[in-house]
């Protein structure tokens, strides 16, 4: 257990060691705080609530968690490091969680300085705190999703660059394959049994009951599922391709 | 102390060790050599349990690399080819890294900073980031982390390598210093290493053993310098 922290106190403190968590803060608050005032015109809409900037968390997700999640192996891989740190007494599950759960509270801090947001909506009017802390919620397990799959690619190639298109890729597909537009051209020629099981697996379909207030077990169930699968299948890629 | 058997591992068509088997007791200080992919470093690397053998195994301190990797571990301090490291650590940040990594803590975490510091000489560049070092700081911080937890085994793996004269002498001093109360590997390529601190040397090529022996018996038995030995014996076996 002390290695893991160890290894998750490592990597939290190397965001902020380098100009990246600075770099990504600003763009992540600047965006997050343009889509919802601007994108989704929060004060023409005259209601106190923080769905605009909610609604638009995913968008904004499919490129800031790949960004922040490519480095995560494909750097140890490049730089050499990974043969230092599993030379130690680590095992490679203790590594990966330690690495993932330092980016996740990495995003966690991201998320949370979106708080002048929560301050202006209850400024502004009387919104639903239990809307909020859902939204949140869902945005945090939503960033762990997504951080999951940039965490696999990145074990999967040396090259950052790759391992930031292939994820993005992979976080759009489960995002799109939610969206109306894209269910409606589907069923038009897939079953509808297989078009509902595309939108059960789907991201949006999760990240917007919880952003409705609405927190169900399969909801929390999907995001645990995919987090827990995806980070396992992380560890299996390391374990195969540490050394390759 | 280090018992290897039959270690043997491809990558691809590529056989990398060939079966090699030998064993290292406490006091020695083994000098792998051998040349370019002959098979050291991968070799070194399955000791250090960070690639798996194809077949074979080995102990270091009578555990297991197959069996129990995370023992074997612990018990050794092992200094990989490129000395990789964090670059963007300090080496203060990197070597506490390391304390907390194997459990080192408090007044006895202390004691071991201002024992290993010094013996490899990076006081100077403690609260330098490591990307702004040149290759011979690096080597020795990669030292210094090996030599953390006073492990009875040592893995070098070229630990002179990219070092200034004074530097490798001092480096040669430490581990022949170390070797009498542990148990080191070396490998190197410089012949004149392995007649300074060397107490064995087994000369590998294609991932076989073709010699085991002392540096002293090689020169009486070959009558020739080392460096002549080494050619002959690795030409021999490429011709053959």
């Amino acid at each position: 257990m002390n290695s893991f922290w160890a290894v998750f106190k490592r990597e939290l403190k190397s965001y902020f060691t380098t100009p990246l968590a600075y770099v990504f803060l600003v763009i992540f608050l600047f965006f997050a705080g343009y889509l919802t005032f601007f994108h989704e015109k929060f004060f023409e809409m005259r209601q106190a609530d923080m769905q605009p900037f909610f609604t638009n968390l995913p968008l904004l997700f499919i490129f800031m968690v790949p960004a922040t999640a490519m480095r995560l192996w494909a750097e140890e891989r490049k730089v050499g490091s990974i043969e230092l740190l599993f030379t130690l007494p680590i095992t490679i599950p203790q590594a990966v969680l330690g690495k993932f759960l330092a980016a996740w509270a990495f995003l966690g801090i991201a998320l949370a300085l979106t708080f002048p947001m929560v301050i202006t909506v209850a400024y502004l009017g009387d919104p639903d705190g239990g809307l909020i802390a859902t939204g949140y919620l869902g945005g945090f397990l939503l960033a762990g999703g997504f951080l999951a799959i940039g965490s696999f690619f990145s074990a999967v190639s040396k090259n950052q660059v790759i391992a930031l298109v292939l994820s993005v890729v992979a976080c759009a597909v489960l995002v799109s394959a939610g969206l109306p537009t894209v269910l409606n051209y589907l069923s038009s020629f897939l079953p509808a049994g297989l078009v509902s099981a595309m939108k059960g697996m789907s991201f949006q379909e999760h990240f917007e009951s919880l952003q409705r207030g609405v927190v169900q077990f399969k909801d929390l169930a999907y995001f645990v599922l995919l987090i827990a699968g995806w980070v396992a299948a992380c560890t299996v890629i390391l374990d195969e391709r540490k050394a390759s | 102390m280090i018992e290897v058997k039959e270690l043997r591992r491809r990558f691809g068509p590529v056989v990398a060790v060939d079966g090699i088997s030998f064993s290292v007791g406490k006091g020695q200080v083994l000098g792998l050599l051998g040349p370019n992919g002959a098979g050291k470093t991968t070799a070194m690397r399955m000791l250090a349990c960070y690639i798996r053998p194809d077949s074979g195994t080995a102990s270091v301190c009578g555990h297991d690399i197959l069996r129990d990797p995370l023992s074997v571990r612990r018990s050794l301090g092992y200094l990989a080819e490129n000395s990789p490291a964090y670059p963007e650590m300090t080496v203060g940040g990197f070597l506490n890294f390391i304390c907390d990594v194997r459990q080192i803590k408090g007044k006895d975490r202390q004691k071991r900073l201002d024992r290993i510091v010094p013996m490899c000489s990076i006081d100077s560049v403690y609260h330098q980031t490591i990307e702004t070092l040149s290759k011979g700081y690096k080597r020795r911080v990669g030292l210094a982390q090996a030599l953390m937890h006073d492990p009875a085994v040592l893995i070098l793996d070229e630990p002179t390598d990219g070092l200034d004269p004074n530097q490798k002498h001092d480096v040669r001093k430490l581990i022949t210093e170390m070797g009498k109360d542990k148990c080191i590997i070396v490998s190197t390529h410089i012949l004149e290493e392995v007649e300074a601190i060397c107490t064995r040397t087994i000369i590998i090529a294609r991932g076989r053993v073709l010699v085991d022996s002392t540096p002293k018996e090689l020169k009486e038995k070959h009558h020739a310098s080392l460096d002549e030995i080494f050619r002959t014996i690795t030409k021999m076996k490429k011709s053959a």
